[in-house]
């Protein structure tokens, strides 16, 4: 079955149509990749699937539980939302840490408010902390990070910051993880270190991910399956020596050939 | 009319300046918060109430709302007028709390969405987001405006006088009228100085505090 699967979603922002009815679905372990000019919806499709935007019509379906159904107001409560987030993991294209804690700090915050919620946490404080704190060491270790686990954001270069960023993202054991153009705030030497993390992930913990990207041959390199998005609507989609080598839209064509020119 | 009694009366007039100061300070820190809060409502006729609020108080002078807050009453109403020292009071955190409500409202509005969106996707409630992400960013950045505005106030409590609240001012001109002095005057400027001088000090410390980490 399915981990993911996204019907008729479409957004609109008053009068503007962002997104007009997309569909795919993603097999556990698949890398998808999202391809598109700007403005074509990829970012807004991201942030639908994190609760970031409320679709104005559509379902998000993960592993068959309907997290949001547009026609349906008992998939949209509040209270719910928080917990069907952390079914998706989010890493932005600003990395958005927060500045006041530690690259081990950011990475266990979210853990650590969950816990509370735990009924045995008064009683096994110390034990459910110290399991956080591995939790935390051992995701920072594998994005390469061991060493600057007491360093605060601003003290990480641009790829560390990201790279602790996905380590965050990981920590709450989504499903599916979700990366808006993870290197588009990068200086082109430093995105590999990033990408690399990303691959790692791929390979070694066969994550399922969601990536909105403009880097081509990342794309082309570690996706299962590649969806190229214009207007709001997937224009094409497949394996991605498909897409990037015989691609069937004009679009598309004009597409590549514009960003592997740049 | 030695050294020791006008310090002595000075001391008196300084005693109620602090005193201004300080319950001005601990009331209008968390009114403000809370102006700032309705200032940032979705709900907009309390938006626009509270925007209209600040801009009336911040658009006339301190002095003015001291008279009319102790003389308002009377002659409005009719009602019994309030206590000077009250009455100043009022006026004042209602003054400072309108300053310091667009100082917290400027450091919690320049905190980048990202923030915000982070703590969502993680999972985080409102209340932690604000709490456990924003407030110390808010802080960081809202400390050198509040310094200013705080040592503003030490000053501004002079204002007092015009309802004749014997503050420190006050106390030191009485000698010009009865004695013919003008030391007393500068002895006074000398209380504000170091008054001044330590809460620079103190917020210098505050910053230095927050330095690890940058917004």
């Amino acid at each position: 079955m399915a981990i993911l699967e996204v019907q008729n979603l479409k957004k609109h922002f008053d009068s503007t149509e962002v997104l007009r009815g997309i569909d795919f679905s993603l097999e556990r372990g698949e890398v998808l990749s999202i391809i598109g000019s700007s403005g074509s919806g990829k970012t807004t499709l991201l942030r639908c699937l994190n609760f970031l935007e409320t679709p104005s019509e559509g379902r998000i379906i993960v592993d068959g539980e309907t997290l949001f159904d547009a026609a349906d107001p008992a998939t949209q409560q509040e209270a719910d939302i928080r917990r069907k987030r952390l079914r998706f993991g989010l890493v932005f294209q600003s990395f958005n840490l927060f500045p006041q804690y530690t690259a081990r700090e950011n990475v266990m915050l979210a853990m650590q408010l969950l816990a509370r919620e735990r009924e045995d946490y008064r009683k096994n404080r110390q034990a459910i902390s110290a399991q956080i704190g591995e939790t935390a060491d051992r995701l920072l270790d594998e994005v390469g990070l061991s060493d600057k686990r007491g360093l605060y954001p601003h003290q990480l270069s641009g790829g560390q910051q990201q790279r602790v960023a996905i380590a965050r993202a990981l920590a709450l054991n989504p499903d599916i993880l979700c990366f808006d153009e993870p290197t588009s705030a990068l200086d082109p030497e430093i995105s590999g270190e990033v990408l690399n993390a990303i691959r790692r992930l791929a390979d070694s913990r066969h994550m399922t991910m969601v990536i909105v990207t403009h880097e081509m041959g990342f794309a082309r390199e570690v996706s299962s399956r590649v969806i190229f998005m214009g207007d709001g609507r997937i224009l094409e989609e497949g394996p991605p020596e498909q897409l990037f080598s015989a691609p069937k839209t004009e679009r598309l064509r004009s597409f590549l050939s514009a960003v592997l020119q740049a | 009319m030695n050294w020791l009694t006008v310090t002595q009366r000075l001391l008196e007039g300084f005693g109620v300046t602090c005193e201004i100061f300080l319950v001005t300070l601990l009331c209008a820190l968390p009114l403000g918060l809370l102006i700032a809060f309705c200032s940032m409502s979705r709900f907009a006729p309390l938006r626009w109430l509270s925007r209209t609020f600040v801009w009336v108080i911040r658009g006339t002078p301190l002095m003015l709302q001291v008279i009319i807050v102790f003389y308002g009453p009377g002659l409005l109403f009719d009602a019994s007028s309030l206590p000077r020292l009250t009455a100043v009071l009022i006026a004042f955190i209602i003054n400072y709390a309108a300053y310091f409500s667009e100082i917290y409202r400027g450091g919690i509005e320049n905190i980048p969405k990202g923030q915000y969106e982070a703590g969502q996707v993680l999972g985080m409630t409102r209340t932690q987001i604000f709490f456990k992400v924003i407030l110390l960013q808010v802080v960081k950045r809202i400390i050198p405006p509040m310094s200013n505005e705080i040592i503003t106030l030490v000053k501004d409590t002079s204002l007092a006088r015009i309802i004749a609240v014997k503050e420190i001012i006050m106390m030191a001109q009485e000698y010009i009228t009865s004695a013919a002095l003008i030391w007393p005057l500068f002895y006074s400027g000398a209380f504000y100085l170091l008054f001044c001088g330590l809460l620079t000090i103190l917020f210098n410390r505050i910053e230095k505090r927050l330095d690890y980490f940058r917004v």
